[in-house]
């Protein structure tokens, strides 16, 4: 029997400066913690870094960091999304995302529980998409120096040849397709926030999408000229991007774009526009006229697009504005937001 | 939802569009103004000028309380929130309106000050209990209607005995404003800026009810409608305007008679009368001085005050020259007649207060309209 430190002690621990510092507490946290959430032949091997397969085609690399307040919300976690979010950042070259690294900034006092919940939700994520999490780092850092949890996480994956998704190939008369309702992230995320607490049934729509985008690929090939997933900022901040690389304006119809009406009301009643709301788990896409019916057919056909509409069209425009013909009959521009709705929504 | 749904109808908005129409004389110039922020903002944002005829016209007035809020007051509240003792709490919408010296409340949290943003007073009381070493500040500010829950607060910290809580008074009084707008020596001079009637808050007047108003239609002859903030709500008390100016009636009509009545909430409004006397001027961003116009503690409160408490002394300072803020407050000029609209100032680098909340005459007109502007200078 073991009388010295015991191992891991999940259900009670936190994480402390030590299982930061290179030694044995910090060998446990790894190998307790991320390799059995994670679990795949790479991790196994312990190493600094992973050696893999890459196969035919291009390939493709995103990172990105995510600090998110709070930790939990309704749907999903900081991991998950952690993982979905750069999943969908690869997907949206059109590409099969295959392989991850996942970076870790913990506070001291982090709770080991809520890590493992974390950790956990990370590893069904990446096993529900069919991707592996091969390499990573942990650090530790004092207590006030961080948030509870950062974590940033790269992707890299496989693009097939003959595709070349980019903003600036959107053409006038284009048609633009969104795969569902907006803002289901942000409405979820706000009413875990300390002070703005409210009830609602929404969920997060967390997910990861390159399915959802080989199908769409299937259906429309090269007609489909730029894919986006609207997180930060949501619809209206990635169609002005979109606007200004491509420059051309879009003009979009109110009635048409889809908003659940628990959105909608959270919206009401804190002043906000769920156009700017933040989306983990939807797509936009511009596409080829000539396509646009049946990559709209093959998106309704999938779990992840069954509410995909179209929403309007790219047109010729100097200015590059997002208009919308609003649902009473008139015109308005949706702009990019100008600094935050509210601090961080992911 | 279904409620408001069905106040955003578009067959119903086009009927009301038909009849705006039909009963506007084309050889008359309808000009009213929305008094409140909250309607400039559902006026771009349904697009709702689309719906109306040539010679019907919106003005867009001053009622945003962050853009009425003179330059001054976020200087003293810089000022105070520099202060190693205080923790000041605020609305979000204060953050990056921009100070005397164009330094905002957003800088000086950045540089180090105590400032917390809040979405309610019971924040600030929350904040004061959990600090009771601290001089927790709140920064309140609105029209009537959120001078209740500041109210609340103080009688709630009253009755706790919290003495590190104190309270930055900004709350200002609708009916004195509008009353200044009309009497304003610009507002008869400016002879196609002549405002026919006013949209008058509903949110406002579910406090203090229409009776308020009485007095001012008398005064001025001008009609003014109370109006919810709902698109059909708006166009149904813009038709309403266009009524009565052709009859010839100046009275107070009710639009949104699901919510207000002639008397408004007494109980709201005792909640304010126990707690609060009116100042007897307060500055205005754009209309000056106004009479009668502000709150303040009353004496029995006076301990709650941040004003008296920190020895806080109001400097007057004149606005950017080139900002034209005052004029569009006024209804005197429209936000594209400002020469740094667009170029020097824009909701990312907001020089004049109407730039800095959504609902700012600048801000509404830059985020959903500007593409009219365009296209009529490009056709
Ligand atoms: S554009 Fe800016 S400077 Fe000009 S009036 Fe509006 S807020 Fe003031």
């Amino acid at each position: 029997m073991r009388v010295n430190k015991p191992t891991l002690d999940i259900e009670n621990g936190c994480v402390d400066l030590s299982h930061g510092s290179g030694g044995r507490d910090m060998a446990q946290l790894i190998s307790g913690l991320f390799h059995r959430a994670f679990g795949n032949e790479w991790l196994a091997r312990c190493n600094d870094q992973a050696a893999f397969d890459v196969g035919a085609g291009r390939m493709v690399m995103t990172t990105d960091a995510y600090v998110v307040s709070p930790l939990f919300f309704p749907g999903g976690n900081i991991g998950s999304l952690a993982v979905h979010g750069t999943i969908n950042d690869v997907a949206m070259a059109g590409a099969r995302p295959q392989y991850l690294s996942a970076s870790f900034i913990i506070e001291e006092g982090f709770r080991l529980l809520d890590l493992k919940s974390i950790a956990d939700s990370m590893g069904e994520a990446a096993r529900g998409a069919g991707v592996y999490i091969i390499t990573g780092d942990t650090k530790v850092v004092e207590r006030g120096k961080a948030d509870g949890l950062f974590i940033s996480t790269t992707g890299i994956g496989f693009l097939a040849d003959g595709l070349d998704l980019s903003a600036e190939k959107a053409r006038a008369g284009d048609r633009v397709l969104v795969s569902g309702s907006l803002g289901d992230h942000g409405v979820a995320i706000m009413s875990r926030r300390q002070n703005l607490a409210f009830q609602t049934q929404i969920m997060s729509d967390s997910a990861a999408l390159h399915d959802l985008v080989a199908v769409m690929v299937r259906a429309g090939g090269s007609g489909i000229r730029v894919m986006r997933d609207p997180t930060r900022g949501g619809l209206a901040a990635t169609l002005n991007e979109i606007a200004h690389q491509s420059r051309l304006g879009f003009r979009l119809q109110e009635n048409a774009i889809p908003v659940k009406l628990e959105v909608a009301a959270a919206c009401e009643l804190l002043g906000l526009d769920p156009l700017h709301l933040a989306n983990e788990g939807k797509l936009v896409a511009i596409v080829a006229p000539d396509v646009a019916e049946a990559v709209l057919v093959a998106m309704k056909a999938h779990r992840l697009g069954y509410d995909a509409v179209d929403i309007g069209e790219a047109i010729a425009d100097d200015h590059h504005f997002v208009q919308i013909a609003t649902r009473v009959g008139g015109a308005r521009i949706a702009d990019w937001l100008s600094g935050e709705q509210l601090p961080r929504i992911c | 939802m279904k409620y408001v749904e069905e106040f955003r109808d578009r067959t119903i908005a086009q009927g009301l569009a038909r009849a705006i129409a039909d009963q506007s004389d084309p050889r008359e110039a309808y000009q009213f103004m929305e008094f409140c922020g909250g309607h400039t903002h559902a006026i771009f944002r349904y697009g709702l000028e689309d719906l109306l005829p040539a010679n019907v016209r919106m003005i867009h007035g001053p009622g945003c309380p962050v853009c009425v809020l003179p330059a001054s007051r976020i200087d003293m509240a810089i000022e105070l929130a520099n202060r190693p003792e205080v923790t000041l709490c605020i609305y979000g919408d204060l953050m990056r309106v921009p100070g005397s010296q164009g330094q905002s409340l957003l800088r000086a949290k950045s540089l180090g000050a105590d400032i917390r943003m809040v979405y309610s007073t019971l924040d600030a009381i929350r904040i004061a209990e959990q600090a009771p070493n601290r001089e927790v500040v709140f920064f309140a500010i609105g029209f009537e209607t959120t001078a209740p829950a500041t109210a609340v607060m103080i009688r709630i910290a009253a009755r706790k005995r919290l003495k590190g809580l104190s309270l930055f008074c900004n709350h200002v009084l609708t009916p004195p404003a509008m009353h200044s707008i009309l009497d304003s020596v610009d507002m008869r001079d400016v002879g196609p800026h002549e405002i026919g009637g006013f949209i008058g808050p509903a949110h406002v007047s579910t406090i203090i009810g229409t009776q308020p108003y009485e007095l001012l239609v008398e005064e001025f002859g001008r009609p003014i409608v109370i109006a919810g903030f709902e698109p059909l709500d708006m166009m149904q008390a813009i038709l309403m305007l266009v009524r009565q100016v052709n009859d010839g009636r100046h009275e107070v009509e009710n639009q949104y008679s699901r919510a207000v009545t002639r008397a408004g909430n007494r109980r709201a409004r005792e909640e304010v009368s126990d707690i609060f006397d009116v100042r007897d001027q307060f500055e205005w961003r754009g209309l000056g001085v106004v009479p009668n116009s502000g709150l303040m503690l009353k004496k029995a409160y006076a301990h709650f005050d941040a004003e008296a408490r920190f020895a806080m002394h109001e400097v007057r300072i004149a606005d950017n020259p080139a900002c034209d803020c005052g004029a569009i407050l006024r209804g005197a000029k429209k936000p594209v007649e400002c020469e740094l609209f667009g170029d020097a100032c824009t909701p990312r680098t907001p020089i004049g207060s109407c730039m800095v909340s959504s609902e700012g005459a600048c801000a509404a007109y830059w985020r959903y309209g500007r593409h009219r502007d365009y296209q009529v200078r490009a056709s």
